[in-house]
């Protein structure tokens, strides 16, 4: 029998005060699920009851509620210590979570403690051999990765895996880490997650990123209006954040952000190769571009060849109408 | 104040990767400093130059080629190097040990900087690896650094761009973000006179490294390939926008 951890993440605070679980999270348990285990989800300061019809419907088998004093629920390293210690108590033989901006700074200081494998970014994991693929060179290749040694980790891009529902019943465990703190860091302040902004590049189903056809700062508002309409996030090529046009934190691309989404709408991006490097994996990629010989027209799965500001607003005029 | 920047030496982001031999890579192509870790360079010297008595330490594991990009840092500002030269790759538990263990040889190190991530492993780990062996704080992806008093305020930044604010008391691992700052690319002069600075070899096999127990290995490489075939939408800016919407419904099934 192995026991597989699995770390569930939550959407930001809804208006009513109610936790949601990140979507990709079920895929990461539908992921894990295999003959002969046990999956543990280890969830902090939640409310667990509400937690846990959701949490059975995709299979998990012991939920483990980890209790944090509240000044320290958002210190990353009260965070991982917390984890560390209940995934011992719980004797998990491996750990699997996204690799999410949670995700990118929990698992690798749980890792490096541990002095564990990790594994980040992966787009497939096979946890009876505890291989996984990621991409590496920029996202020019695709690398199995074999583990060796106890408790390896996993984060994997949100997305990916597409959840399936296998009903199982939970029993709630508790790991109390309310006496846990540290001297090493301390949380000046946490960045509250604002609604009204983008949505997580990273996470979303779908995203719409412009480039340098966009020509301007202003036309961004013409994606983020169709971005609304489709409930997907706005992206931009590097060329567009050098530009000035939007914020780093949007960049998608080699040293931007990987991304995976169902469906990737490239607006007047040319598709340079560092480009394709953060957005290759997504599911199906709509290209709007003028220049017919821009490298992204043929390397996509539908192609407009057209002013993507003449595009878009037709769009963005049809979804207001569904 | 000692600063060592941990600096990779990687594939130019804009090269083509040829696969050979199923695990590695024709490394006959252009290999160049790891561009986040430009920005760990940039943030060193800048408070070098700020601080006064300190030196910037640009330390590596790599290849001898690797010595190139040593010149690089070197010729960004830093005051000398450290080549760890191994024939092979490793992987970032590895990694981290060899440059702890470099580092102790060397000196004491006040801060250590690194990139948030290389390019080419995509490991995301090292800059929390080396912390835990230091037994230092550490925080990734960092957008704003100030030093003050023996702590490092940091702003991390997180998707969608909203920070936290840390403190953190030296020594402590830092791992440099984009948005950290824009780095300065060496004139002719710097690079010229980077040639008078030292860059140190070491053999890996003189550090004595214990294998680790736990490993990462690439047992398997394989290109990305493309098997996307393009279609093309055709009609006027209606018809074309009606064809999308048609194909996120029923293809996609991203919206209803």
């Amino acid at each position: 029998m192995k026991n597989i951890g699995i770390i569930i993440e939550f959407e930001p605070e809804h208006k009513s005060g109610k936790k949601k679980i990140k979507p990709g999270c079920f895929g990461v348990i539908t992921l894990a699920r295999q003959d002969n285990t046990e999956l543990f989800a280890f969830a902090i300061n939640s409310d667990i009851k509400a937690l846990k019809p959701d949490l059975e419907a995709y299979g998990i088998t012991n939920i483990v509620d980890v209790v944090l004093e509240p000044e320290y629920q958002n210190n990353p390293v009260v965070r991982a210590k917390a984890m560390i210690k209940a995934v011992l108590k719980f004797h998990i033989n491996a750990i699997i979570g996204l690799s999410t901006s949670m995700g990118k700074d929990l698992l690798p200081r749980m890792a490096a403690q541990l002095d564990v494998p990790l594994v980040m970014n992966c787009i497939n994991v096979d946890l009876e051999n505890n291989l996984a693929k990621t991409s590496q060179y920029s996202g020019k290749a695709i690398a199995t990765v074999k583990t060796t040694g106890d408790i390896p980790i996993f984060g994997v891009r949100p997305n990916l895996v597409e959840p399936i529902n296998a009903q199982a019943t939970a029993r709630i465990l508790t790991f109390d880490g309310v006496d846990l703190v540290t001297k090493k860091l301390n949380v000046l302040k946490t960045g509250e997650n604002d609604k009204s902004t983008n949505i997580n590049l990273a996470e979303a189903d779908i995203i719409i990123a412009g480039g340098r056809g966009i020509k301007n700062k202003d036309n961004f508002t013409i994606l983020s209006q169709c971005a609304e309409k489709l409930n997907a996030a706005v992206g931009a090529s590097r060329v567009a954040v050098d530009e000035g046009w939007v914020p780093y934190s949007m960049q998608v691309g080699q040293t931007g952000e990987k991304v995976s989404p169902k469906v990737y709408i490239a607006c007047g991006i040319s598709g340079s190769i560092q480009h394709f490097a953060g957005m290759k994996t997504s599911g199906m990629v709509i290209a709007i571009n003028k220049d017919e010989n821009a490298p992204i027209i043929s390397n996509c799965d539908y192609y407009v060849k057209a002013d993507v500001l003449k595009i878009i607003p037709e769009l963005t005029k049809l979804l207001n109408n569904e | 104040m000692q600063i060592y920047v941990c600096v990779k030496h990687v594939p130019d982001s804009a090269a083509s990767i040829t696969i050979i031999d199923d695990t590695g890579i024709d490394k006959n192509i252009t290999f160049l400093l790891n561009p986040f870790d430009e920005h760990a360079l940039t943030e060193a010297v800048k408070i070098r130059d700020r601080i006064g008595t300190s030196e910037v330490i640009a330390i590596c594991l790599g290849s001898k080629d690797a010595q190139t990009t040593l010149q690089s840092a070197l010729a960004m500002g830093a005051d000398r190097g450290i080549l760890i030269q191994s024939g092979e790759n490793h992987d970032s538990i590895f990694t981290a040990k060899a440059l702890k263990i470099a580092i102790d040889q060397d000196g004491a190190a006040d801060l250590i900087l690194t990139g948030k991530e290389s390019i080419d492993a995509e490991g995301m780990q090292t800059m929390f690896r080396l912390g835990a062996l230091f037994d230092f704080p550490v925080a990734n992806n960092i957008v704003k650094l100030d030093i003050e008093d023996g702590y490092a305020i940091v702003d991390h930044e997180r998707a969608g761009g909203i920070i936290n604010t840390y403190k953190m008391p030296l020594p402590c691992v830092i791992g440099a973000g984009k948005s950290l700052n824009i780095p300065k690319y060496p004139t002719f002069r710097d690079v010229v006179q980077a040639r008078k600075k030292v860059i140190k070899t070491i053999a890996l096999t003189d550090l004595n490294i214990k294998k680790p127990s736990a490993s990462m290995k690439i047992t398997k490489l394989e290109s990305l390939q493309q098997t996307r075939e393009a279609k093309e939408i055709k009609g006027t800016a209606v018809q074309a926008a009606e064809q999308i919407v048609q194909i996120l419904k029923q293809e996609a099934k991203v919206i209803s």
